[in-house]
């Protein structure tokens, strides 16, 4: 079976230089699918199995629960505006075909646009196709609201895969976080778009009560066609937001009223489970901690970064509290850790180890000041309250920095050490 | 280091200044214990840093270094034991069993002026094809350094002169006399001659190229007068030759090499011993005196010299230590003692290619076809590595050993597509990735390897993966990566001088972007040295 289809495979293979970008296309697919016959030619003999292409998908697989969940969540957001099925797991037939309707078509406009891009260059530089989107591709639509528009997605994109790391040589070559530059050009271009309480909850006209629900062929046409057809719930066009409903997410009110004003709202396994509005990916924190510890048994996300980050929330936290000045901050530093998408941010985007110091005294100064940094931004920026993206990227651009003391810390070490007799 | 590091928390709290617009709406809700907590979380955290940092270092020091002293063998009795964390144990199938394999007819042998860093490419020759040497003659001479002679191991009848590229000459090949017919080179008693006398007869008599010169791994030059000696007495590489099994018989030689040795430098010849076995090293090792002796508790590449260099007397800007292999120190001693140039070397047939492995008795720069002729698998392509598989050299049959190599490896090519090959491998093989359920059980099998690359090459994406394969105190990918912008002062900063292609070699194995580290390291000491 698998001789015929590498023969298969090897007989349609294009002509490089007739036509070099099918042949790109083709190159990214087949050695996906098989390993390639190099062997080695100077220096060691043998290799070890590891290659990028396992790296980042032990990334993209410690992902899956992520996006499993935020399928489910944005359709339970979505019917709890509606006062509908408000336990998680009513209607799940429901959520789940929304959720799909929303992300697919996210997820779908990401990889189109950005391995385009990534495809182009490859060919156009004659390499073959580098895996670093892998990875970026899945984390963008999770960090994204349920209901960004599709033309925002791919123009943020774009922007982030060329001019944050096309323009700087490719996969290994970007300074800045890919996912969380896709994030912060539609947080600069499109505020309303990605903040106030409007767009964390999809398919409602508005958040307000009384708002009708906004669904197409896919909802009435298709889905509900099958499931009248097993005999399930449907769809049902004519609901409306129920009264007293908000959107507001945890942050939001902790930064109104402070911990009550979220309690008031949410419960506490709510917040850990992650049934809040909020980013698709991000609001679920057993399933993040589960793919956090994929990462550091295969020892491929930095534990250094992971824990110094806590300890710069945790202790920035505690420094607000001591403070007391604003209702957010005299919320308690350990739920500081339960909302917003802290974890998330820790796990797969502070980790990334191409923006991240390379240094392992430079992880632990780069972690700590991402959390530290991070709380500061999310407590007292009245604009947005969160912190994770700015803090990332503010890093990101100090990482370099950070790295440079640290390695001279070495070389001074070495330029400067008294002989020895 | 701690301004530098004081200036960035200060750029940093500025961004506390919109503080201010808050401190003026100060209701008064501060809880002043959290505070106390933010301090007590600051101290936990700038503890668990230096304690991490500590144990992860190549070079703990103060009370660290003291809470994690290695549980030293009782062998060791007091001698320096220095532990190192870092590094991995490829466990290969195909070691060498302790034995001499039956008498094995080796035909040819050859010196290789392009085993010698800094050789110019065409040495001037002092026989011609055709003609009979003993073992001793010298065969040429490099025009730079024209008092250092390259001598015949054996005795025989130069069959042929091959040259390579731009006419340079690759091998000076030697047909043997079926017994070795030795130049009588005289004694010299080496209790009363001085350092010249001693660097004379060595140079003369074919001696000097196997000493080995640190930075760089070049062959010394006449006049330069190394701070020490380094020798390592144990191979940690994958399927190396045992050097216990290897001085067997050899107490006097090794000795008399040492004794040789102590004259050339002013400083102290060091000896590096295995601290990893139950049992005590040879006694050869350990009873050996006039040396410094410190032990090595570690996994690869904790036997190689320079790793041990780095532990005991690092490299400084502008010194210059010198390397010996055991069977190099043999060589050396043996000479002394007889009179007779000795270039005997007791090469190991390895990998999991070859039928019956063991040891075979012969000289430097033996024949790889006539090592390894009827002691081959069939049916497989296969890969002759002068060396072994981390740093050695591919060869084809009709080549030779390279001179200093005292280890012969036969490893399956890997010209193969696997399906998911990345994914899924159709069979365990070494890894140092924890994302392969192999790395867990590694300790209890052992591995056949092939050459495929497994993978494709790609930029440095994955960090601090080398600083765990090299027990040093040195940032190899920030070396690498200042090497590839040619930039000078930094490489010589960040250690280049302290690391040659064998130190670097298993994080070349483990390189998730298969990347070739040994050849950037290369490219990189060749740029120093022409700064010279």
């Amino acid at each position: 079976m698998k001789k015929t289809l590498l023969k298969f495979a090897k007989s349609i293979e294009p002509n490089k230089k007739e036509s070099p970008f099918l042949h790109t296309l083709y190159d990214g697919f087949f050695t996906f699918l098989f390993s390639p016959n190099a062997t080695t030619h100077s220096g060691v003999h043998i290799r070890d199995g590891v290659d990028l292409k396992r790296t980042m998908t032990m990334v993209v697989i410690a992902l899956q629960l992520c996006y499993l969940y935020g399928t489910v969540n944005i359709g339970h957001q979505h019917f709890a505006a509606l006062g509908q099925y408000p336990d998680f797991f009513d209607g799940l037939h429901l959520k789940v075909s929304f959720g799909l309707i929303q992300l697919l078509p996210i997820f779908a406009v990401t990889m189109l646009v950005g391995l385009g891009i990534e495809f182009y260059y490859a060919s156009k530089k004659g390499h073959s196709i580098e895996e670093g989107f892998l990875v970026s591709g899945s984390l963008i639509p999770l960090i994204m609201p349920p209901d960004i528009p599709l033309w925002i997605l791919g123009l943020s994109v774009a922007f982030a895969v060329w001019i944050g790391k096309e323009a700087f040589g490719g996969t290994g070559m970007n300074i800045l976080n890919i996912a969380l530059l896709a994030r912060v050009f539609i947080f600069f271009a499109y505020p309303t778009d990605i903040s106030g309480d409007e767009v964390w909850v999809a398919g409602l006209e508005s958040v307000n009560s009384g708002s009708a629900v906004v669904y197409n062929w896919w909802h009435t046409g298709f889905f509900n066609g099958i499931f009248e057809g097993l005999g399930w719930a449907t769809f049902q066009t004519g609901s409306a937001v129920v009264d007293g409903y908000t959107g507001a997410t945890p942050l939001s009110l902790a930064y109104q009223g402070g911990w009550e004003s979220v309690a008031a709202v949410y419960s506490d396994s709510q917040l850990l489970w992650g049934s809040i509005p909020g980013s698709i990916g991000e609001t679920s924190k057993p399933l993040i901690i589960i793919g956090a510890l994929l990462l550091l048994v295969s020892g491929i996300g930095s534990w250094r970064i992971m824990l110094s980050m806590i300890f710069g929330a945790g202790i920035m936290s505690l420094l607000l509290n001591a403070w007391g000045a604003t209702p957010f901050m005299t919320v308690p530093w350990y739920y500081q850790f339960v909302m917003g998408s802290f974890l998330f941010a820790m796990v797969f985007m502070a980790t990334d180890p191409v923006t991240a110091s390379s240094t392992n005294r430079g992880k632990w100064i780069y972690g700590f000041f991402i959390g530290f940094i991070g709380i500061i931004i999310r407590v007292m920026n009245p604009a947005y309250p969160e912190g994770w993206m700015l803090a990332i990227l503010f890093m990101n651009v100090f990482a370099p920095l950070i790295d440079y003391y640290v390695l001279e810390g070495n070389v001074s070490k070495r330029m400067t050490k008294p002989k020895t007799a | 280091m701690k301004t530098n590091i004081s200036i960035l928390i200060v750029l940093l709290s500025s961004f506390l200044v919109p503080i201010h617009s808050f401190a003026q709406n100060n209701n008064g809700g501060g809880n002043s214990s959290a505070l106390v907590l933010a301090i007590v979380g600051l101290a936990v955290f700038i503890f668990l840093i230096w304690l991490a940092d500590g144990l992860q270092s190549a070079k703990p020091k103060g009370l660290l270094a003291n809470l994690l002293k290695p549980n030293a063998p009782k062998y060791t009795k007091g001698l320096p034991v220095v532990n190192l964390k870092q590094g991995h144990e490829i466990r290969l199938k195909g070691e060498a069993e302790k034995e001499l394999l039956k008498e094995s007819k080796i035909a040819t042998y050859a010196i290789q002026p392009t085993n010698f860093i800094g050789l110019s490419p065409i040495p001037k020759m002092n026989v011609e094809v055709g003609e009979e040497v003993k073992a001793g003659d010298s065969l040429f001479f490099d025009k730079k350094q024209p008092n250092i002679q390259f001598c015949a191991p054996v005795s025989g009848e130069i069959i042929a002169i091959n040259r390579g590229e731009k006419r340079a000459i690759t091998e000076v090949v030697i047909l043997a006399d079926k017994e070795v017919q030795y130049r009588d080179l005289g004694k010299i008693d080496i209790e009363s001659a001085s350092r010249e006398e001693v660097v004379t007869y060595m140079a003369d008599h074919g001696l000097w190229p196997l000493i080995q010169e640190r930075p760089f791994k070049i062959m010394p030059s006449l006049d330069t007068v190394p701070r020490d000696i380094f020798i390592s007495t144990f191979d940690t590489a994958p399927l190396a030759p045992d050097l216990d099994f290897v001085v067997e018989g050899k107490g006097a030689a090794f000795q008399m090499g040492l004794d040789v040795l102590g004259k050339l430098t002013p400083g102290r010849v060091h000896l590096g011993l295995n601290a990893n076995h139950k049992n005590a090293p040879s006694k050869v090792f350990t009873e050996a005196t006039g040396v410094d002796k410190a032990y090595f508790k570690g996994v690869h590449p904790a036997g190689n010299v320079g790793v041990q260099i780095h532990h005991i007397a690092p490299i400084q800007s502008g010194e210059k230590v010198w390397t010996l292999g055991v069977q190099e120190v043999i060589n050396i001693g043996q000479t002394f003692l007889n009179g007779q140039l000795d270039m005997s070397r007791l090469v190991a047939v390895t990998g999991s290619e070859v039928d019956d492995t063991g040891y075979i008795s012969t000289y430097a720069g033996a024949n790889i076809g006539d090592l390894v002729k009827g002691n081959l698998e069939d049916d497989h392509t296969v890969r002759l590595i002068s060396g072994d598989v981390l740093s050695g050299i591919q060869k084809e049959e009709s080549a030779f050993l390279n001179f200093q190599d005292d280890q012969l490896t036969v490893v399956k090519e890997g010209d193969y597509y696997e399906m998911f090959g990345w994914l899924v491998p159709d069979k365990a093989r070494p890894t140092v990735s924890r994302s392969y359920l192999s790395y867990f059980t590694a300790n209890k099998k052992k591995f056949v390897a092939d050459t495929n690359n497994h993978g494709e090459e790609r930029a440095f994406v994955v960090t601090g993966q080398y600083e765990h394969l090299l027990p040093m105190d040195i940032y190899p990918q920030h070396l690498l990566k200042s090497i590839l912008t040619g930039d000078l002062e930094r490489m010589e900063g960040l250690g280049i001088n302290e690391l040659v292609e064998e130190d670097i070699a298993l994080c070349e194995f483990a390189c998730t972007s298969k990347q070739p580290l040994q050849h950037i390291l290369r490219s990189g000491l060749d740029m120093m040295r022409e700064q010279l």
